[in-house]
């Protein structure tokens, strides 16, 4: 039997903004436990909480950018529950007029693109963290994230493959990068995502009984995943036996998902308004400010990249598959002019040190890396120089001028120096010279290989190539 | 005449005139409460060498020419204020030696304004409740009868004021506590609009109702007390941006021009005859001082408790949530389990009042019952807020008693929490519309039991409230009667 996948994904993005969602404590990742808290955020009696405005803007940013519609009204409502790193014992979060409902995002996978739907975004804030200690019988609590804003972004179930998944999970978590309305990281828990993952047989229009997978701190670990689970529910259902409704971790080690332990309530968080914040209203006016504030988006952005720079699509997705990335690429168009060039050359040398999302961490700057290339297009170094030099500019993020003058590495275009090396070669390889003459003419291949053995590479190849036709051609003295 | 039987504004002045010192004036409250506490009981912690430290303080800035405006004055403030340098219990076991790590912003207004804060008073545990029997340490008495109720749930807060053991005090009411342990025990105590004064720092009850206010021995402290704790605080959202004025201006004499609204739904069944009489006496000193008296309605006042004890429930169970033993206040030490320790912190922190509401709110706010609890009692709330803005296109504001009895004896009410709900059917209505409301002396029982008299008013009209309130207090000539103290 054929199954068909339906997954839908919950994303929670952690706002950058300086100071938390309802006090002014930092949200500043990695400190001291306990260090980033203050009265409001620990839930002291009597405190009330006054709610940051970024986190609204940051919110209607994003809701402008997945075209979602912004409710003017907005309510902070309570989802009552008792755990250890949740101070007041309820979560402020939003529950009947969230911030924006009903928008969408176009995803990419094999070539075919699709609309995926988007049901809500909410804003929210973060508990703290719970820290078991080893051979220790008590938990300890952190509360530093306690009160860190979140965005929490629902998609509809229409993800229908794990590669549609992890293609829309990159797709938001690129969106809230150009944003820069979160930092993103995976890692740190600044970007997390939980998936229902249902099967039902072809055809059918009923959804099957899904499990909710937690603990995929990666693009990778959420692929794997879902794969899994796929797996899974397909042996389940294929031996006729029912899937579980359940909440299951993915297990890293193991590579499976494994239920999660304690036993699973059936929460009611008894949400109702929360009386100490008043309705959130936003007017045409804030909307528009935030609309003129938006930087261009991933998707423009490509579209603009192809016809702009006359790049295949293939390209022109990955060069903006982060904002960095994209800035990069046209901070170094500014100064050289082939953009399909630097566009292979980034895609190759570079993306192969630094991610998209870890551009900013490169030492090269982009005009360096344009001068490279115009080093190249000028005859100064050959490509595969090229390379040497730029793997030290990776390493000291010297000028590439400086890297050639000072190893030098100049390129050898001095016909005359090269032709005696040239006429040595000949003399030396009759055989291959022999086989050249025959029509063999492939071989020139090899003599260049070794006028570049003996200049280390710096020798011209357009002048070597042209130097040993000459020679050869010339037959033997 | 002793300084302590003094009111706020005169005790100010014998200080500003150089009469008196703070020291003398802190002790004088010092050694009245010594005398009077253990027929009272309206303190649950006295701060003797802090309040004294702070008088030598008061004294010198007096000297040195820098005097707030409550400089040196000893003040006492109900128990769920939160305060750096005293303990803060709300009446509760589960918060027996919390000490809060800041300061309320009334406390901190009024330590700005230089008063001095003597102590944290009794009230009812978590402000639940109406008579103060549910305060977890000591249960007030009425200063002017032994063994009957001073009401609640400020109930410290009138006490101290009807015994002269602080100039004024601060309470919070969230369905009449400021208002009902007033009339109870003969004091002035007012409710000001929903976010006329700063929550922040008051532990949460009901946060869409609660509200602190001052209990003062007359209108003009209480119009002093305004002026110092009054105002917009970037810390409370709910605070609003509305400029305060001298509430001492409104205070003159006569109501010309004024319109008294009296609702019938204000004296239907239940309420006591000698109750009735001396509040429809108060109204006729009210004509003669110059005001219009007209009938009004407040058709939907029969659905104020029914509305308020779903409301206040369930704000309370999600506000009290935080009391688990993880962070702050009492924790069970033999528990097993999270879910054993927070059940068995729980069980033996909270008292029976507080379990029972915490109860009732979480079935209010449950799947299921949602909609025909929480969410109807809002919507009847907003029609009970439609009534009042309908009366006051029609007057100024509306008087009424305060309580349906004077005070009972302690205990008699106590197993039955229906009859103590349906006592405060006069008050909530306040609380529910936002609205001000005060009460003022009026008379007294046959027994010698004080009654007051409920004004209420527009949103951010306190200045109407305290000018009729002064009104009445010039007329009814009972402002020297005191309780018999020992
Ligand atoms: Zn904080």
């Amino acid at each position: 039997m054929e199954f068909e996948t339906v997954i839908g994904l919950e994303i929670h993005a952690q706002m950058k903004t300086r100071s938390k969602i309802f006090c002014g404590c930092s949200t500043e990742f990695g400190a001291p436990p306990n260090t980033h808290v203050c009265p409001v955020c620990l839930g002291m009696p009597g405190v009330l909480p006054v709610l940051n405005r970024q986190v609204v803007e940051n919110a209607i940013k994003l809701a402008l950018a997945t075209e979602l519609t912004i409710n003017r009204e907005n309510r902070f409502a309570r989802k009552n529950y008792f755990y250890p790193d949740l101070p007041k014992g309820y979560q402020i979060s939003q529950f009947e007029l969230p911030i924006a409902e009903h928008g969408r995002v176009e995803i990419e996978v094999d070539g075919a693109r699709r609309w995926i739907g988007i049901t809500r975004a909410h804003m929210e804030e973060d508990a703290g963290k719970l820290i078991h200690a080893e051979h220790e019988p008590e938990s300890y609590v952190d509360l530093n994230r306690a009160g860190t804003p979140l965005l929490e972004i629902v998609s509809e179930p229409d993800l229908r493959s794990p590669d549609e998944a992890v293609a829309y999970l990159k797709k938001i978590h690129a969106i809230v990068r150009y944003l820069d309305i979160s930092d993103g990281n995976m890692q740190e828990g600044s970007f997390r995502c939980d998936a229902n993952i249902s099967l039902r047989p072809m055809g059918r229009q009923e959804f099957g009984i899904r499990t909710e997978l937690k603990n995929m701190n990666s693009f990778k670990n959420v692929q794997l995943a879902l794969e899994y689970e796929v797996r899974r529910q397909r042996d389940v259902l294929l031996d006729g036996g029912e899937v579980v409704q359940e909440t299951l971790l993915w297990n890293p080690d193991k590579n499976r998902t494994e239920p999660m332990r304690g036993k699973e309530e059936a929460h009611d968080y008894r949400y109702f308004p929360d009386p100490d914040l008043p309705p959130v209203f936003i007017d045409e006016e804030w909307i528009e400010r935030m609309r003129a504030s938006l930087p261009e988006l991933p998707d423009p952005r490509r579209q603009r990249f192809m016809t702009a720079f006359d790049l295949p699509a293939y390209d022109a997705g990955i060069l903006t598959a982060s904002r960095e990335l994209a800035d990069y690429f046209e901070t170094a168009c500014a100064t050289y002019d082939q953009p399909k060039k630097l566009s292979n050359w980034i895609g190759t040398e570079l993306l192969r040190e630094y991610g998209p999302e870890r551009i900013g961490e490169c030492p090269v700057r982009p005009e360096s890396l344009a001068r490279l290339l115009i080093m190249i297009e000028e005859g100064a170094i050959s490509g595969k120089i090229a390379k040497t030099v730029f793997a030290a500019m990776l390493e000291s993020g010297t000028e590439p001028d400086v890297i050639v003058k000072e190893k030098g590495l100049v390129q050898m275009s001095d016909e005359g120096a090269l032709q005696a090396l040239v006429q040595e070669i000949v003399a030396v390889n009759p055989a291959q010279a022999q086989q050249f003459r025959d029509g063999k003419t492939k071989v020139l291949g090899f003599f260049v290989g070794q006028l570049m053995q003996k200049t280390k590479g710096q020798a011209n190849p357009q002048i070597a190539n042209k130097l040993f036709r000459q020679a050869l051609a010339a037959g033997p003295e | 005449m002793e300084f302590f039987s003094l009111t706020l504004a005169q005790a100010k002045k014998q200080l500003e005139l150089g009469n008196i010192t703070s020291v003398q004036l802190t002790e004088s409250i010092l050694s009245r409460i010594a005398a009077v506490e253990p027929r009272v009981k309206a303190f649950i912690t006295l701060d003797r060498d802090g309040a004294l430290a702070q008088a030598e303080a008061a004294d010198r800035q007096r000297r040195a020419g820098v005097a707030g405006e409550l400089c040196g004055l000893p003040l006492a403030v109900k128990d769920v204020l939160c305060t750096s340098t005293m303990r803060t219990t709300c009446g509760s076991k589960i918060l027996e030696n919390f000490v809060p790590p800041y300061d309320a912003t009334v406390i901190k207004k009024l330590k700005d304004a230089g008063a001095i804060i003597v102590g944290k008073l009794a009230m009812d545990e978590f402000a639940m409740g109406s008579t103060c029997e549910n305060c977890a340490y000591n249960v007030p008495e009425n200063p002017w009868k032994p063994g009957y109720v001073a009401g609640g749930s400020s109930g410290g807060s009138a006490v101290a004021m009807a015994a002269d053991e602080s100039l004024a005090s601060l309470g919070s009411d969230t369905g009449g506590s400021i208002r009902q342990p007033a009339s109870l025990c003969g004091v002035v105590g007012m409710k000001p609009t929903y976010g006329r004064v700063s929550r922040y720092g008051l532990v949460a009850f009901a946060s869409s109702l609660d509200q602190v206010g001052p209990l003062t021995k007359d209108v003009r402290d209480c119009a002093l007390m305004m002026n110092v704790i009054s105002g917009h605080d970037q810390r409370d959202a709910t605070s609003v941006d509305t400029p305060v004025p001298d509430y001492t201006a409104a205070l003159q004499d006569g109501l010309k021009g004024v319109r008294i609204g009296v609702p019938p739904e204000y004296f239907s069944q239940g309420l006591d005859p000698e109750v009735e009489q001396v509040v429809r006496t108060g109204i006729e000193m009210l004509r003669e001082a110059g005001a219009e008296i007209k009938e009004v309605s407040l058709p939907h006042t029969e659905y104020c408790v029914a509305v308020y004890y779903l409301i206040a429930p369930a704000e309370a169970s999600s506000n009290l949530a935080r009391y688990d033993g993880v962070r702050y206040g009492y924790r069970a030490g033999d528990a097993d389990s999270l879910v054993e320790m927070y059940s068995k912190t729980r069980s033996r922190g909270f008292g029976d009042e507080v379990k029972r509401r915490v109860l009732i709110g979480t079935y209010a706010l449950s799947a299921g019952y949602y909609d025909a609890y929480y969410k109807k009692a809002s919507r009847v709330r907003t029609l009970i807020r439609d009534d009042f803005k309908t009366v006051f296109d029609q007057c100024d504001l509306v008087v009424s008693p305060v309580t349906p009895t004077p005070a009972w004896m302690i205990g008699e009410k106590a197993d039955d929490p229906l009859a103590l709900y349906l006592s405060d059917i006069l008050t909530i209505s306040a609380n529910l519309a936002g609205i001000p409301g005060l009460s003022v002396p009026a008379g007294f029982s046959g027994s010698g039991l004080p009654i007051g008299m409920q004004m209420q008013a527009a949103h951010f009209n306190e200045e109407v409230l305290l000018r009729a309130a002064w009104n009445l207090e010039l007329r009814a000539g009972i402002k020297d009667r005191k309780p018999e103290l020992g």
